[in-house]
């Protein structure tokens, strides 16, 4: 094949479904008069969430790996099971799974159990995320975590495959024919890799054949456009079938632009000035969110039109059959989620469907 | 603008990573031949190299900086501890890197914090001419905020070196990128651009720029004069 036949097949509609989703981080919801909730209370206000995300029609609801006071989040399979208990359709998996500071056996484990409960709605996405605090907690060094996520990449990439394991690395104990429960039922089920911004995790995913999630979280979204061709051509090295390309994003849908820009900016500045406050870079101004809510930024703030205007551009200019809107802010309320997450529901994905020409 | 694109110094972009074809790709844009290589065979990424930066020519490190005039350090920097300095002697290095603990963990090397990461990277290249630069801008800003000497909203980025020769020659390579270079006095004056810093991770313009780093302890602007032209 050549690299132009690549690029078609990467960026060729309608190859894969469409699929669009909603990722919670588990953030720490507030009350009615501003005041945090509880870890429990939000925690079960995320179960609700989840809930609703099938009702009003996404297809996926994702948790990302979290350990701190504002994203009290550390177990979100736990959750994920929750939600499958009540729930008959929508998909369930992490977003991400820390998978440098876990071991990819109980990981397996954990989310083949889910599948199990789940009826086969179980997937994972495998990364680092933003989140870091699962390094000291679980007594690992961050400085090792290129070699510790590509080793455990490779075992978990075996895990899928089902039947006994024969591995041996330097970041786990080996294993030896070994059979690892509980059995997949009907094969394996879908993993991703999330990736930043390196090539190199680009080209590691297809390594192993786990499809691609791109997390975009600030500036301009089309730079990853050759990720995805970067992404197909390497499948095509490797020997391996096409995979699906996804896209994860922060946001917050209301009724309209200006109400979603207000709810939504004050708490992320809060955000990021803690985040920045910690690791040490320049608080951003008003200006640079107003450039991220806007067409060729990487927040997907707005009215249900405006969203889905965003999300069909995008996905068509990377190549890309998946975005997974990543809701919710700390501080935000529960309510303003669920409303968040019902129009995502009703409005955007209905209005993503048709202007990317599919049927509702 | 000085002079034409005639006689453009090569380039080595050791890395490809986050920064590395980022910084390959606009250095290409402004004229200047660039080759990109990493720690081993330059097949590993070749393709990396053929959709990120096509007209870069993957290379070994060493037949790389053997053709270069400048070198683009943007390895992990724990990486740097397995670079041999005798690669990268007699040549100018661009320390793009960072030591950001709190992302990417502790390095004993660098903990000494009296001291900015560049003046440890100098100390490690002892044959080396080190200068910092595009450290403190995201990788994914370098190419979407480029813009034309003279455009209102053209960012400023610091270039910090103890020899003013190799200063000017990077000044003019982030000129010609697209930003506004603010010569800095001294690698030690780097310290400004590290994370924590005042100007890490900042969109500011040139005036905005000087004055934040001169309210910086870290740092010393050069006389008067020295940053007057692009």
């Amino acid at each position: 094949m050549t690299a132009n036949t690549a690029d078609k097949t990467a960026a060729e509609p309608g190859r894969f479904p469409l699929v669009l989703g909603l990722d919670t981080f588990g953030d720490r919801t507030h009350d009615g008069q501003d005041r945090p909730l509880s870890h429990a209370q939000a925690i079960r206000n995320v179960v609700e969430e989840g809930v609703l995300a099938d009702q009003v029609g996404a297809d996926f609801f994702g948790i990302g790996e979290h350990h701190t006071d504002d994203f009290p989040m550390p177990a979100g399979d736990v959750v994920l099971s929750a939600i499958a208990a009540r729930t008959s359709r929508i998909r369930l998996g992490s977003a991400v799974t820390v998978l440098s500071s876990d071991d990819p056996v109980r990981v397996f484990q954990r989310y083949s159990t889910l599948n199990a409960v789940s009826g086969g709605r179980a997937e994972v996405i495998l990364g680092r995320g933003s989140s870091i605090d699962s390094f000291p907690l679980f007594g690992y060094d961050l400085a090792d975590y290129e070699e510790l996520f590509e080793e455990k990449a490779g075992l978990f990439a075996e895990l899928l495959k089902g039947g006994p394991v024969t591995w041996q690395g330097k970041t786990r104990s080996s294993l030896y024919q070994q059979d690892v429960v509980p059995h997949l039922e009907s094969g394996p089920f879908p993993a991703w890799i999330g990736v930043g911004g390196s090539p190199q995790s680009v080209i590691r995913a297809a390594k192993y054949g786990y499809s691609l999630m791109l997390a975009i979280i600030g500036g301009n979204p089309i730079r990853f456009a050759p990720f995805s061709e970067l992404f197909g051509r390497a499948l095509e090295r490797f020997g391996r079938p096409a995979l699906p390309v996804g896209v994860h994003s922060p946001g917050h849908v209301a009724a309209t632009d200006e109400q979603a820009r207000e709810e939504f900016w004050p708490r992320y500045q809060q955000l990021i000035r803690s985040v920045a406050k910690t690791r040490g870079f320049a608080v951003p101004t008003e200006d640079s969110f107003r450039s991220e809510v806007g067409p060729h930024g990487a927040l997907f703030v707005g009215s249900p039109e405006t969203v889905a205007q965003k999300i069909a551009a995008n996905l068509t200019s990377l190549g890309a059959s998946r975005f997974d809107l990543k809701y919710g802010m700390g501080g935000l309320s529960h309510e303003a989620l669920m409303t968040n997450i019902e129009l995502y529901g009703t409005k955007v994905i209905p209005r993503v469907r048709e202007l990317l020409g599919e049927q509702a | 603008m000085s002079a034409g694109t005639a006689a453009l110094p090569r380039i080595a972009v050791l890395g490809a990573g986050h920064s590395g074809p980022v910084i390959a790709r606009v250095a290409l844009d402004a004229g200047y031949p660039v080759s990109i290589a990493a720690s081993g065979d330059p097949a590993e990424i070749e393709l990396i190299a053929a959709v990120l930066v096509p007209e870069a020519k993957p290379r070994w490190a060493a037949d790389a900086v053997a053709e270069a005039d400048l070198v683009v350090l943007a390895i992990p920097l724990h990486k740097l501890a397995t670079l041999d300095p005798a690669l990268v002697a007699d040549r100018l290095v661009i320390d793009v890197m960072n030591y950001w603990p709190v992302v990417d963990g502790v390095l004993q090397m660098f903990e000494d914090r009296s001291r900015g990461s560049s003046e440890i990277v100098q100390e490690r290249l002892p044959g080396s001419t080190v200068v910092k630069t595009l450290n403190h801008i995201g990788y994914h800003e370098i190419e979407d905020d480029r813009r034309p000497a003279g455009s209102p909203d053209r960012r400023a980025l610091g270039v910090a070196a103890d020899d003013p020769d190799a200063r000017d020659v990077v000044a003019d390579l982030v000129a010609r990128i697209g930003y506004d270079p603010v010569r800095l006095d001294g690698l030690r004056s780097g310290r400004a651009l590290q994370p924590g810093g005042p100007v890490f991770g900042a969109a500011l313009s040139r005036p905005e720029f000087e004055t934040a780093v001169r309210g910086s302890a870290a740092s010393s602007l050069p006389p008067a004069g020295v940053n007057g032209r692009t």
